[in-house]
């Protein structure tokens, strides 16, 4: 009987053990490059605690002041998700292959709508901040630039999965482009992009609790003066807060996610 | 036959539902468009958009290397770091909460893994930059604050992923150790974890181009990285080191996301 073989790499698991050794390398490297200290993490370690304390007995009496900058951090969330999303689907029928065969065209705006989704929120939060001013707009326009970055690339992509045969039978008979999008795509994708675009609004609910700590309005606002001041007490209240809120979010996208599949 | 017995007796609810759901998100939306509370746009914001672009148009291609270490060179390698540090800390922690969170026979309830469940999801939803914030007053402003920030913030992300492809395991393996005499531990080693593993692996990585985007704002509140110098020249209005700034980061998350892509189709 001829029993299988392993080879070299396979027998002393080579490529395993060889990754581990470059992961430590690159670990090693890193840690001496950034200097970290883990004795002083052990060292202040109390010092973390007394933090953790003081949060663990929230100041209730701050709570109804949270309630508006909440509203409006949802507020925010749902404005940026749907301009996003309308500024999403022209660009996503742009970018996909199966519309546009011209692989120039696609390849050139997805490369600008890669270089979009590189960028954060909090980073376009503080640019925003500095072009319009502090305030909602802001925060706005940050969502509204940070959801069409990652709503594009999910709607075309969606976009390319899609039965082809109607957009042929279309164009076939004469039908024209814009037909096209309306009668053959929109209808196979309408249901994925509806689960798409509130799946973004969770992630843009989370994203706009924190873009007012640089002054693009919602409840980091509160957040922001709450730490300034050292009022941890207030700052537990408006995490507590958030935490409802986005977990209560999260779970009726969820439901309505789930019932349209 | 069937079908229009069906469609009589849905009655009501079934033909106003799509008017009612109309209803709904047409309320929402006056809420949210007549709620918020819009201030004036400030009459400079022309003329920033203006010089914001020309900043990214003429950057200022000095301040890429200096050899003084607060270059821009230096801190993206600082903020790739922290990002590195803080998903490998993450990936470890994150290991004994997955075997927590993830539960043992599909569709039971247990209490052990709901409430592991919900820690991860408290960890999840817990800010970022707060954590920093906390971190900055244990260990000082600097790269270790943004590490630990990212090392605790991330296992809530982790941890549930993890879990998931703990459920997702073939069951036979670690039966057919049992059987022939083997123990839990001998189970763990090798049945549970050469299945995870590539998993785990994948994971991490793709939580490592996240933490890449992560890191690059935790600096600005002050949690190392690339992101204080973003925001020193953001405020002192010099537009062409934001512009610099922003190409660096574009290229650096562009490549890096190449590099992780590329390194997860290996795992498979």
């Amino acid at each position: 009987m001829k029993l299988p073989k392993q080879t070299i790499v396979q027998r002393f698991h080579i490529r395993f053990f060889g990754s581990l050794i470059i992961l430590l390398g690159l670990l090693i490297a890193s840690n001496n490059f950034l200097k970290l200290d883990f004795s002083a993490l052990v060292q202040n370690f109390d010092q973390f605690l007394a933090l953790f304390k003081e949060m663990m007995h929230p100041d209730w009496k701050s709570a109804p002041f949270v309630v508006q900058p909440m509203l409006e951090t949802i507020q925010m969330a749902l404005i940026g998700t749907t301009l996003g999303t309308l500024l999403a689907i022209p660009a996503a029928i742009v970018a996909a292959r199966n519309v546009v065969t011209n692989k120039w065209i696609t390849g050139f705006v997805r490369i600008i709508f890669n270089m979009i989704r590189t960028l954060p929120d909090l980073l376009l939060a503080a640019l925003f901040v500095a072009i319009v001013g502090i305030g909602p707009y802001a925060g706005v326009l940050t969502l509204t630039i940070f959801s069409f970055g990652m709503i594009t690339k999910l709607f075309y992509e969606c976009i390319e999965t899609i039965d082809n045969g109607p957009l042929e039978a279309i164009l076939a008979t004469g039908g024209k482009r814009s037909a096209m999008v309306m009668f053959a795509i929109l209808p196979q994708v309408s249901s994925r992009f509806i689960s798409y675009i509130l799946y973004t609004f969770e992630i843009n609910v989370r994203a706009s609790t924190v873009l007012g700590y640089l002054g693009a309005g919602g409840i980091g606002q509160q957040l922001q003066t709450s730490l300034s001041q050292f009022r941890y007490d207030q700052t537990a209240v408006i995490i507590l807060a958030i935490l409802i809120v986005v977990l209560a979010i999260d779970g009726l996208s969820n439901f309505a996610r789930e019932r349209l599949q | 036959m069937m079908g229009s017995i069906q469609h009589r007796s849905a009655g009501v609810w079934h033909r106003t539902r799509s008017w009612f759901w109309g209803l709904l998100i047409v309320i929402v939306y006056v809420w949210g468009i007549f709620g918020i509370n819009f201030s004036k746009i400030q009459s400079s914001a022309g003329a920033v958009t203006k010089a914001v672009l020309m900043g990214i148009i003429h950057p200022d291609w000095h301040y890429v290397y200096q050899g003084n270490g607060e270059d821009l060179v230096s801190v993206m390698l600082q903020t790739l770091a922290i990002a590195f540090v803080g998903t490998i800390i993450s990936a470890r922690i994150s290991i004994p909460f997955a075997f927590w969170a993830a539960k043992r026979r599909r569709h039971h309830f247990s209490v052990l893994s709901t409430s592991g469940r919900i820690v991860l999801a408290v960890v999840r939803t817990f800010p970022e930059i707060v954590l920093a914030i906390m971190f900055i007053k244990a260990v000082g402003p600097g790269a270790f604050a943004g590490v630990l920030a990212l090392g605790v913030h991330s296992v809530g992300m982790l941890g549930k992923l993890f879990a998931e492809s703990i459920e997702a395991i073939d069951a036979g393996p670690g039966e057919s150790i049992l059987s022939v005499g083997g123990n839990a531990v001998n189970g763990l080693v090798f049945a549970t974890l050469p299945q995870v593993l590539p998993a785990f692996a994948s994971y991490s990585l793709y939580r490592f181009e996240i933490s890449v985007r992560s890191a690059t704002i935790l600096g600005m509140v002050g949690a190392g990285g690339v992101g204080t110098p973003l925001l020193f020249a953001i405020q002192t209005r010099s537009w062409n080191r934001v512009g610099i700034i922003l190409i660096g980061i574009i290229i650096t998350v562009t490549i890096i996301d190449y590099l992780s892509g590329w390194l997860r189709k290996q795992l498979g």
